[in-house]
């Protein structure tokens, strides 16, 4: 690793200098002020980088070598499955009929698109055991979202106004009252009982006539499948509410058991998670809707449908939420799923699902003597550790994670969920090999060791990185959010 | 771990302080120990209505966002606003400087059961 310090790009640049010519201009120059008013037009010259073609190649060459990013390393942060995107996936997504279309072309010229799309929502409603999928939603939460108000949209249309209630177990993801409350319902939450699961008990308190959904992730956030789901699911319905499954850890039962027959009525699904779409740069993402029969009328519009002349978007379908996003969905994730889907055949994702969960497995055994497991038993994708044993000599989560930094890895997931203590969430992925869970199980366990000899060595990592521990208190409290010339301090 | 004699507590790791029939409310050193560097705390306005045992605020920290649970019912009369700029008060001086509302209770009698600094005490030793 090259262990210099790159400036910032305003730092390289250098007056006058000009990494691009611009050809003549061949059309009639136009007078700004004529056809804009002038609180629009820019009086100072814009403070940009002057840099050339070089410089900036080198720049940004030498910034990306510092990413981690899962084709270069192992990235078991927990409850994000950061597996491999095949690169398959590009190819199909780079073929001229998906990469040169556009959204507003006549449905009659762009049938294939429109059939792998339908054929990729045939897919998920298999999958999922829903009965109507839609690509709409951009991303995860936005699946929750779109899914709430759907739910809003169902109960009003029941004249049932005062279902304003939403409840969220204590370990559930911290998009889930978010996307309540972006819903306009309010977040109630229900207790984690000794085992880590739904506590029925609580649950039964809480619901009632005011009760619109219960929001629940299958294996929840500790890695922990609900065993108890068919009785959550009933006791959720018996007062009328519905039940919604955040798909994000979907990679831990898919093909091998459906929320739709656990009792679900709609679910969301993160094909940038699950589906191998590209995760962790920045997106995009996509996250489909998939619904039972009762709530097919409120799914956003255009709703695709088969007909005898071929693939349509249906417009009419007025009790629809409406349109949740431009177009039609994040396309290019969607054929990059599709291909995954198409690639791994109903055989190949059990199998994904099978090596999801026995790597995480594995790797929990062969922690579980260095670390505390707060819920020791068989868990699914992912597993969750304490850090208390160190905490108490010295280094916290933090610090380890931190740690983990100088062997080249990733860190799992910290302090979540936040009912354990100095938490460390692992989720391998089913793409890793045992050499690779092995390696990161031996580094893990060097570290603990080294919290009991040499503490100092963990408190202050990482070592080998190119800039060592930031000061993240001060980042927060006093960030500085864009270069100004004037004030900086080399 | 310093719990002054003379303040009562909650579950929750809040103190709760009585001043001529208003009661003054931050959270305890304990908490903010357990949270880290606080970096940001989000407080009520004053004329609010807090509900024991509701969210009234947050407070943020470098590694968690935490909620903030009333100890008592009662309306919000003053708020400490040194701490939007100042928000690590709350791990330098915990139950003096960062004093993050004061409340008229509803209700004395939920300011009488509130836990004794002993019980507190008992509580964070588990």
């Amino acid at each position: 690793m090259h262990n210099d310090n790159q400036p910032l790009i305003f730092e390289l640049s250098t007056e006058g200098r000009v990494g691009y010519s611009l050809s003549e201009l061949d059309v009639p120059a136009v007078d700004l002020a004529a056809i804009l008013p002038s609180e629009f037009i820019r009086t100072e010259e814009a403070e940009l980088p002057e840099v050339s073609e070089l410089d900036i190649m080198r720049h940004y060459t030498a910034l990306s070598r510092r990413n981690h990013g899962v084709d270069s390393g192992f990235y078991p942060l927990g409850s994000c499955t950061m597996k491999y995107n095949p690169k398959i996936n590009e190819s199909v997504a780079r073929f001229a009929g998906f990469a040169n279309i556009h959204p507003l072309q006549d449905e009659s010229t762009v049938q294939g698109a429109l059939e792998l799309m339908y054929d990729l929502q045939e897919h998920l409603i298999e999958i999922t055991g829903m009965d109507e999928v839609t690509l709409q939603p951009a991303a995860g939460a936005h699946g929750e979202w779109t899914a709430l108000m759907m739910i809003r949209a169902f109960h009003e249309a029941n004249g049932d106004f005062q279902r304003t209630k939403v409840l969220v177990p204590d370990s559930a993801h911290g998009t889930n009252p978010a996307s309540a409350t972006v819903a306009g319902f309010d977040t109630v939450t229900v207790k984690s009982d000794e085992n880590g699961l739904v506590d029925l008990e609580d649950l039964r308190r809480l619901v009632g006539d005011d009760t619109a959904a219960l929001m629940l992730t299958n294996p929840n956030t500790l890695g922990l499948f609900e065993e108890h789901i068919l009785d959550i699911a009933e006791i959720v319905h018996s007062v009328g509410g519905k039940v919604y499954y955040d798909g994000a850890n979907l990679n831990a039962v898919m093909s091998k058991a459906r929320p739709g027959d656990m009792g679900f009525d709609c679910v969301h699904l993160n094909l940038h998670k699950t589906f191998t779409g590209p995760h962790g740069g920045g997106g995009p993402g996509s996250g489909p809707v998939g619904v039972k029969a009762d709530l097919i009328p409120y799914l956003p519009k255009p709703v695709l449908v088969k007909t005898e002349e071929g693939y349509h978007f249906d417009y009419d379908r007025p009790q629809s939420i409406g349109r949740v996003k431009p177009f039609y969905g994040n396309f290019g994730i969607n054929v990059r799923a599709y291909t995954y889907i198409r690639s791994m055949g109903p055989d190949g994702l059990k199998a994904v699902t099978e090596n999801a969960v026995i790597n995480a497995n594995y790797m929990m055994r062969r922690l579980e003597p260095y670390f505390d497991l707060p819920y020791n038993r068989h868990c699914k994708h992912e597993f969750v550790l304490s850090g208390s044993r160190q905490k108490k000599l010295g280094a916290r989560t933090l610090d380890m994670a931190k740690r983990l930094l100088d062997f080249g890895y990733h860190p799992p997931t910290t302090y979540f969920p936040l009912n354990v203590e100095e938490g460390l969430m692992i989720e391998p992925t089913e793409t890793e090999s045992k050499e690779t869970l092995d390696a990161f199980c031996d580094a893990m366990i060097q570290i603990a060791k080294e919290v009991e000899e040499t503490p100092e060595v963990v408190q202050n990592a990482p070592h080998t990185t190119v800039i060592g521990r930031l000061d993240e208190t001060r980042a927060a409290r006093n960030p500085v959010l864009r270069y100004e010339r004037e004030t900086v301090e080399v | 771990m310093s719990t002054p004699k003379d303040l009562r507590y909650s579950e929750e790791h809040e103190w709760v302080k009585t001043e001529d029939g208003k009661v003054r409310i931050g959270i305890t050193h304990f908490a903010q120990s357990e949270l880290g560097d606080i970096v940001f705390v989000e407080l009520p306005q004053v004329g609010d209505e807090l509900v024991a045992d509701e969210p009234f605020g947050s407070v943020e920290s470098v590694k968690t966002v935490s909620e903030l649970y009333a100890p008592i019912s009662g309306k919000v009369v003053e708020i400490n606003e040194e701490l939007e700029d100042s928000p690590e008060f709350v791990n330098e001086s915990p139950y003096d400087k960062a004093w993050m509302v004061v409340v008229e209770p509803a209700d004395n009698a939920q300011v009488d059961a509130l836990l004794t600094a002993e019980q507190y005490e008992a509580i964070i030793e588990e």
